[in-house]
This record gives C-alpha cells, structure tokens and sequence, in this order.
C-alpha cells in the first residue's frame, strides 16, 4: 500500500515546493497592494525561458543561475514601475486589468520570440540526476525542492520580522494610509516586494522546469494559478500560509492522479473512473470549498471591512 | 463611425486583393498548419515539405497557361478556436486547394468553412477518421487512426510481445483520444489487456505520476500517442523514473525534437510513421541541401537537417495538388474538388489515391526505434495490419 | 452612472431618435453588405465574430460594469451555452459520426434552433444559480477567483470521459446548424438571399436590448446601488443576496447565449478552447469599451475582433517596402503590437473608448451632457 502511494507523494511534494515559491511572491503582492498579480506566473515562465537562452549562448551555469535571478528579479521591479505604479490610486479593478494585460504581454512576447514552440531546459548537473527512495525512483530535485523552499522561507520570514524594510512590509500591508504618513516610502516597500517575489518564482521555475525540461509561453499560466490557489488557500498575506498551501495542494493533486491505481491496489475498485480528468478541477474545487467554509484560508487574518 | 471606417477599409482591401490576382497567372494553394501551440514544431516540418516542393515546382500548367504557384499560409494555432479564422482567412485569399493539417482537431474545425467555399482540403497528418467522414471536400494522403492503432498494437502484441498496456492521451485533443480508441479496441482483440486509459489535462507537465501509475499497474508498454511537446516530458521524466517497460508512439512522435530528448537516455521508443529516410534518397538529398542552404528553414525544421516524416508527406501533398490542378484544367476550386477523386500520383511515401470517402489507400506503417546512443531513427520493420 | 439611464423618460427625445436611427442604420448596412460582397470576404467572420463577442462582453459589463460583482467565470457559462446548443442541434442521422466512439451517444433527437438558443441561456443561468448559491457571498478578488476556478471545474466535467455519451468527451462536436444555415437558398443550393451576418446581429441586437432594459428597470438601479456602495444599498432596503443573483444569474443567460452564438460561429464546439484566457479576452474588451457602456462594449468588440483577426494579420507576414526588409515582421509580432496596445489602453485611457457614457449621450445637446467622470468605484 505505502510502496503504491509514495511516488505520487514524492511527486506531490516536490511540485508543492514549486507551487510554494511561486505562491509567496502572489501573497507577498496581494499581502501590500491586494492585488492579484496575475502576471506573476508569467514571470515565472520568462525566468524559465531566459534560462534556455542564456544557457544556449554558452554561459557557464554558475553565471547563468545567479543571471537569470537576477534578471527575473528586474523583470518584476520594471512590471511594478511601468504597469501598477501609475494606476496606485486608481480603482483595484483597473489595476488587476492590467495586470492581466500584462500577463497577455508577456506571453505574446515570449510567443514571438520562441516561435511558439516548446523549447529545451538546459539540463542542471547534481539536481537533474535520478535517485531511488524506498524503492521509487526520482529526480534529485524532488528532494532539493522541499528542504531549499523551506530554508528560503525560513529567510524571508526571519527578514519579514527582524529587518526594518521587513517591518516596513508589515505596516505597509496592515494600514497603506497610515505608513505613509508615517513616513515610509511606498513605492520602495512595493518595489522591494515584487523583487523578492520574482526572486523567489525565479529559484522556483528553476527548480520546475529542471523536473519538467520544456518552457512554453503557456507554461506559466496553470502553475500559476495553482500557486495563487494556495495563497488563497493558506489565508492570503501569510508567507508561511502559502507554503503550507501550497505542498496541500501540490500532494492532493498528485494524489489524485494517482488514485484510480491506489485504489485498485487496495482491491477498492476493479474498473478506473477516470479521475485524472480532474486533477486541475480538483485544486479549484478545493478552493471554492476553503472560501466558503473559511473565507480568509487557512492562516489568514479576519479583515474588517472599512465603510 | 468607426464601423463606417471598417466598411470602407474592407472595400479598399478587397479591391486591392482581386486588382492583384489578375496582374499575372497566378494560382494560390492554401498551407493551413500550426507554426505555433502544441502541435507548432510538426506543423512548420509539414509546412517545410509544402515550401521546398514548391521551390522544386514553382508552377504549373493549367488548361495550357503557365501558372506561378502561390503559397498561402495561415497559422491555425494548434487550436479548435483559432482555426476558423486562420480557414476563413484561406477562404478570403481565394485559394483553390488547401493542404493541411498537422493535427486533426484543427482539421475537423477548418473544414466546414472549406466546404462553404467550395475549397477542395488535402489532409497531409490528420489521421483521425473524422476528418474525412460525410463530406466530399477533404481528402487525405495518410493511413487512419484504426488502422495505426491496429498497427501498433500488432507490434506491441505479436513482435514486442507485451500483454499489458497503459495508454495516455492529452484531454480534448481528437488525436490522442482517437488513437488510443483504436489501439484498446486492436490490443483487447488481439488478447491483451489495457491496464488502465488515462488523460492529462492540456497544459500538464507533471508526468510522474502517470508514469508511476503505469509502473504500479504492471504496464509493459506505456503507449501514449500525444503531440511532440508532451511526448519529449514524457521521454525525461520515464528516463528519471527509471522505467523498464518501452514507450510506444504514433506518427507524432517522429520528429528530431523527440529525438533529441531521448538522446542519452535508457528509454526504449518505438513509434509508426508514413515515410522513413532513406525510402528516397533523391528527395532526401534535396531536401537537405535546401534546408541546409537556408539557415530560417534549418531553425524551422527543428535546428538539424533531419528528414521527418510529415516533409516527405507535405512535399507529396503539394504535388497531388499540382495534379488535380492539371486534371481539372482550370484553378476552380469546384473544378478541382471533382478532379481530386482520379488523382493518382506516385510519391515518395508510396503511391497515392484517393478512395471513398477521400482516404488514400495505405497498407503499411514504418515502424522505428530511436537510437539513443547516436540520436537517430533506426528503422525496424514495416508492418501491415495481418 | 449618467441621467440618460437614471431617469426614466417618457418621452423620446433628439438623441434617442438619432440612437435609433443609427442602431436601423447599422443593421440595413450589415444586410446590405452580404448582399454585395463575396460571402468569403474576411469582413464577416469580424462581424460576426464581433456580434457574438459583443453580447458576451455586454453580458459581462452588466455584471462587473452595472453590478460591481467582479467575475471571471464568462467562458465557463459560454462553455455550458455552446455545448448545450451544440448538443441539443446535432442532426440525428449525423449523431453516428460525430459521437463516434460513443455509438451515436445517448440523445436521439433534436430541438429547433431557436428553443435550442434559449435552452443554451437557461442551462448557463440554471449552472450559475447553483454556483452562486455559495460564491456569491464572496467579496471581489475572492469571487474572481472563484468563479476562475468554477469555469476550470466547468472544463474538466465536460472532457470528461464517462459523460462522453452526452458531451463527446474530448472530441468536437460538430455538424449541427451554424450562421451558414440561415441563408435562403434555390432548388439548386445557390444561395439567394444572404443572412448568415443578420441573423447574428439579431440573435445580439435582441439580447443587448434585453440588458439594457434590465439596467434601465428598478433592478437596474438597484444594481448600480449595490455597486456604489453595498452597505448603503441595503440600508436602503435592497435585498443583496437577491439582486446579486438576480445579476449574475442574468448576466450567465446571455453568456450562455453568446456561447450558443459562438459555437454556430466556429462551427464546432471543444471544451478545450474555452479557457480564462478566453475570459480576460472579454474583459480587456469590456475595459477597452468603458467599464459600465453598453455602447463601449460593442463597439470595442468590433475593433477589437477586428484588429486580432484581421487588420493587424500583415504584422505576421514578412513584408517589403522598395525593397527594403522591414524588420521583426513574422509570425506572433500581432499579437506583441496588440498586446502593447492593450496595456497602453489600460494605463492611459483608463476611461476607455466611451467611459460610462452610451451612444445616445454622444448626440444631446453640450449642456446636458453629464460632467462628471464615470468610473468604477472599487
């Protein structure tokens, strides 16, 4: 039984580290600015394709890694400026519009660039390799990617407590009015977070797309959305929420993938029902059932609505 | 006024479009294929067949008059929802034949507005049935997904002598359900049994668990008949999971792209195809040296100089076309349509014509392995249906 | 947001003439049209296109633009509505061929056309009263979300395979009756009399009508109220739960109409291409046209259409100018243009092309025009 059901838990969880990068930079945003940054997941997916050109041009791996960080980093610094800045008073609607306009964008830009076609994920040597637990093979990276993730939030969220940017995040996110009159600067508390959150969905499309081996313009969109599913999930504006929500849905996920065999297996069933169908379904599902039992997620905070 | 603006803008393009059609003998062949989506990478090698067939036979005589062949192309986007416009932007064109399409849900989607039109369509790769059922405008020059499916299940069953299959197709794509239809229904005739038939949503690039589930159920052979951009997934990651038990194909999976992933790795592949290298090393020869003299074709085709299946077949398309327009004596479409039925043409990929209800005839499928060491197609066998 | 729409009026004035008399114009040009030129003229398939996108986005506007409800839920209500129209109007002795691995399905018989239209708009409304009971209750971002995720759920359930019998699993459904049909036609099957564009624009014009006649009514007002300020709308005495609804239950009809409209259009139906993707489409549309314009919403369906299918397509095609190679002109550039376009809509003409106004505000006399901005409050 426990041999059925532990590659798809292996599976679970190393997609759930990668959903989890992507969700913190989505609770992060919407955390400050309650937005839902719908171009995060393409941000995501231009880090993964940045990956592949760079790489073809020959640069060693220890640039091309700390590179596209950093150009992934940048990319979410200029999305902030040129499409979210101007619209800071503007109604919230208008702003996730263009979010989603440049979400559209990118994919179009990454479209013309590729031609369209699937392109290749340079391979990483150490984390591409296979190993073998309890009997099930996998990738390094399905290993790497739990115990990477949770260093990475235990450093964001020791910067979110003990820093001074991070306690200016904090009041940022509890009062946007009363920060700035207290003499915080905004934009750069904006700035600096879409810069860690693209920071992050950087380390997390290497980390995918070293699982998966192919970027497409589409790539970003359902990890994406995942991912923000399990910021909403976690109570969205929790860093440690979103991770939490994020290996949750990554593991069910996988798991019911995998649950028409378990099940036969457990001599439950003789004839699949074809619940694969419903692996993206699922996670949605899952979503509007937390909204409607516990409208702020797991972790969230109860916000009161302002007249 | 902006709708008034956009009358007289469409009049004004319209004018301009008949003006210069008239200007000198020209006949226009419509190429409606993916050049991006999924199925993007094996649309622009069919299109290569189409674009160096052309620069072989740049005209044609029509009815004692030269014509200069025109090619028109239209990117149907790998989608249901996008091919209506990129056929109606054919339509508009006033092609007199189409070729086309690498995929057959895109083909299924175009085809009423070809029939509408009264255009005659060649199907170059759709193998799905649908395609061609209860019309009389779309011909192929391909074998059919029962056929395939009985193919490789024959392989499977009788030369690699599995009993257990898994198969897995892409959700919503005609294609991939169709072929693995096929092949349960051939494979459970033949005495094996399919372990279990699952889809991955569109998009998925998780495969793991698919594989795992292949794994756990006993599998000796995980078919899995999708586009090149998930089947290359499935080549690594069945590479990272070790499997033992080989990955079997349809005529997607022929393509350098697949190659490539599966370079370098322990997977064994076996996929059918309509043409292997070699079949004729004139059209081989040429069509390398074209693609090699043209550093965008090379890109197009994929970055190597690798003769895929679908060129020879695009490259024999264009040439049926070309014969129906002689036949017909005229570049109306109509006229085409009724020429098409008498067609019989010897292409590289073997002889070709059409049958009720526009199918060609087609008795064999190349069976091929994929050298992991060298990156290469090894051809393994032919294989007919007994 | 403005007086024309505020006041009922009892009688018709200047502007309400002018309105009219260009909606007539409109349709007599688009009969008038089909009659002249070539049926395969790309103008049509933009009209038509246009027409169905243009109620969607409507339909759309009267639940963000009117309602203030934020929902992103419109391709799965077009999903339910195209494949109810598809699978009620499939012709029987087709049913063979088009649910082939399914022997011909489980629904033998065929509805008429028009019953199969309504059909499409009450099966989308009866889904998004299911839906709302719970959703509903949401506030904005979280709604969106949820109504996302809805129409993903929407997807998933009709691929699936062991509904295959009544929705065709992963494959199309086609063959049944598009715009086509509608043309009369001789003995001989030659066309005589072209309305496959009319009847699109009616199937709309009729449907926007209808909208507009509900945000007109004490509905209408009572939604602007709960969009304004919810909290106030009830004190007033507004039933919330209702109202919202009433809305999005509303707003579904017509989606699931402009999904019937739309099958007929593309001439097949796969779950598979209604994604979100679809509905940021309508949404970039409705912001494009002005959030809460009915007016705005039609007309930037038309452009927009327009420019993605048709006047930026030589953006795709390598071009020559006196034999000069104008650069980056290949395959995908359209939609990088069109794309940047969008983006430069949203942050500098955040209005977009109407604001709140419509069309009959645009002929009323200067000081009657209503000088305050329009806009969606929050």
């Amino acid at each position: 039984m426990f041999s059925t059901v532990l590659p798809y838990l292996l599976s679970g969880v190393s997609v759930g580290g990668q959903y989890a990068l992507i969700a913190i930079g989505y609770t992060m945003v919407y955390g400050i600015l309650r937005l839902i940054n719908f171009a995060h997941g393409d941000v995501f997916m231009v880090a993964g394709i940045l990956m592949v050109y760079i790489s073809a041009s020959g640069v060693p791996l220890y640039i091309s890694i700390p590179l596209v960080l950093a150009l992934t980093a940048a990319i979410g610094f200029a999305i902030e400026r040129v499409a979210y800045k101007p619209l800071r008073s503007a109604p919230r609607m208008s702003i996730m519009i263009s979010a989603i306009g440049v979400s559209y964008t990118l994919q179009n830009l990454v479209l013309y660039i590729t031609g369209g076609l699937n392109q290749f994920y340079p391979s990483i040597p150490f984390i591409s390799d296979t190993v073998t637990i309890g009997g099930a093979s996998t990738r390094m990276v399905t290993i790497v990617t739990p115990i990477l993730t949770l260093v990475l939030v235990v450093a964001l969220v020791m910067l979110i407590n003990h820093t001074k940017i991070g306690m200016a995040m904090r009041a940022v996110s509890k009062d946007f009015e009363t920060s700035r009159l207290m003499g915080i600067k905004i934009n750069s508390v904006i700035s600096v977070t879409f810069v860690i959150g693209s920071f992050l969905a950087g380390v997390g499309s290497i980390l995918y797309f070293t699982n998966y081996s192919t970027v497409i313009q589409t790539s970003g969109s359902m990890p994406g959305l995942k991912a923000f599913v399990a910021a909403v999930f976690g109570g969205i504006g929790s860093v440690p929420g979103a991770v939490v929500g994020a290996f949750i849905i990554g593991i069910c996920e996988n798991l019911l993938k995998g649950l028409d065999t378990i099940l036969i297996k457990a001599g439950i069933i003789t004839k699949t029902f074809g619940f694969t169908t419903f692996s993206d379904a699922f996670t949605f599902a899952l979503l509007i059932i937390i909204l409607i039992v516990k409208p702020t997620g797991l972790f969230g905070e109860k916000q009161i609505d302002k007249v | 006024m902006k709708k008034i603006l956009a009358v007289v803008l469409a009049l004004a393009l319209v004018v301009s479009f008949s003006a210069a059609a008239m200007a000198e003998n020209i006949v226009k062949i419509g190429v409606f294929e993916p050049a991006s989506g999924d199925s993007g990478a094996g649309g622009k090698q069919e299109t290569l067949g189409i674009q160096y067939a052309n620069s072989v036979q740049p005209t044609v005589d029509i009815g004692g008059q030269t014509y200069t062949v025109q090619l028109v192309t239209a990117d149907n986007g790998s989608s249901a929802d996008k091919a209506p416009s990129a056929a109606q932007q054919l339509v508009s064109e006033g092609v007199s034949v189409v070729l086309g399409s690498y995929g057959s849900g895109v083909s299924m989607a175009g085809s009423p507005y070809f029939a509408d039109a009264g255009i005659p369509a060649i199907g170059i790769s759709c193998t799905n049935p649908g395609v061609t059922a209860d019309n009389t405008h779309y011909f192929r020059i391909c074998f059919l997904d029962p056929f395939q499916g009985t193919v490789l299940a024959n392989y499977a069953y009788k030369t690699l002598g599995v009993t257990k299959a898994y198969c897995l197709a892409e959700l919503g794509n005609e294609y991939d359900v169709g072929l693995c239809h096929y092949f349960v229904e051939a494979f459970e005739a033949l005495g094996g049994t399919v372990v279990s038939s699952d889809t991955f949503p569109t998009g998925n690039s998780d495969f793991t668990s698919y594989i795992n589930t292949a794994t756990a159920l006993g599998a000796e052979v995980l078919f899995a008949p999708c586009s090149i951009a998930y089947s290359t997934q499935i080549i690594s990651q069945a590479n990272a999971l070790n499997v033992t038990f080989p990955l079997l194909g349809g005529d997607t999976w022929d393509s350098n792209k697949v190659i490539e992933a599966a370079k370098g790795t322990n997977v064994k592949i076996y996929i059918d195809t309509f043409y292997q290298e070699g079949g004729n090393p004139e059209f081989d020869t040429g069509f390398k040296a074209w693609l090699n003299a043209n550093p965008d074709m090379l890109t197009n085709n994929g970055g190597n100089d690798m003769v895929a299946a679908v060129s020879a077949m695009g490259y024999d398309a264009y040439f049926v076309a070309l014969e129906a327009l002689k036949a017909a004596g005229t570049t109306d479409s109509k006229a085409v349509n009724t020429a098409l039925w008498n067609v019989d043409y010897q292409g590289v990929s073997g002889e070709i014509k059409f049958a009720v209800p526009g199918d060609a005839v087609r008795s064999v499928a190349y069976i091929k392995t994929a050298n992991t060491t060298t990156g290469a197609w090894d051809f393994v066998t032919v294989q007919s249906v007994d | 947001m403005n007086s024309a729409i505020l006041k009922p009026r009892k009688r018709i004035d200047r502007s309400t003439m002018i309105t009219i008399g260009i909606i007539i114009a409109i349709y007599m040009l688009a009969f008038g049209l089909e009659q002249v030129i070539p049926a395969s003229s790309m103008i049509f398939t933009v009209l038509k296109k246009g027409a169905t996108y243009a109620l969607v986005a409507v339909s759309m506007n009267l639940l963000n633009g009117f309602t203030g409800l934020f929902s992103l839920g419109q391709a799965g209500f077009m999903l339910i509505g195209a494949y109810t129209y598809a699978i009620f109007t499939v012709p029987v002795a087709n049913r063979l061929s088009v649910y082939r691995y399914y022997d011909g399905g489980v629904i033998q018989f065929t509805l008429p056309l028009l019953l199969a239209i309504v059909l499409a708009g009450v099966v989308a409304a009866f889904f998004a009263f299911l839906i709302g009971l719970p959703v509903l209750r949401l506030k904005s971002d979280y709604l969106a979300i949820a109504t996302l995720g809805f129409a993903e759920i929407i997807r998933a359930i009709f691929q699936w395979d062991k509904l295959g019998v009544v929705t065709n699993g992963s494959n199309l459904l086609r063959e049944f009756p598009n715009f086509n049909s509608f043309n009369v036609k001789d003995a001989n099957g030659n066309v005589t009399l072209y309305l496959s564009t009319l009847i699109p624009f009616l199937i709309a014009g009729v449907c926007i009508l209808l909208i507009v006649m509900i945000i007109n009514s004490s509905y209408g007002r009572a939604f602007k109220a709960i969009r304004d300020d919810e909290v106030a709308a009830e004190a007033m005495g507004i039933n919330l739960a209702r109202h919202k609804m009433i809305a999005f239950c509303a707003s579904s009809f017509f989606a699931g109409i402009g999904g019937a409209m739309l099958a007929m259009y593309q001439n097949s139906v796969q779950a598979k291409s209604f994604t979100t993707a679809m509905t940021y489409e309508i949404l970039l549309i409705v912001v494009i046209g002005g959030i809460g314009s009915v007016t705005g919403s039609c007309l930037s369906s038309f452009l927009f259409v327009a420019c993605s299918e048709w006047w930026l397509r030589f953006l795709d095609q390598q071009q020559t100018i006196n034999g000069w190679q104008v650069p980056l002109l290949r395959s995908g550039f359209r939609l990088v243009v069109f794309s940047l376009i969008i983006m430069a809509v949203v942050l500098f003409f955040r209005q977009g092309i109407m604001g709140s106004r419509e069309l009959s505000d645009l002929f009323k006399n200067r000081w009657n025009k209503p000088s305050r901005k329009g806009g969606v409050k929050p």
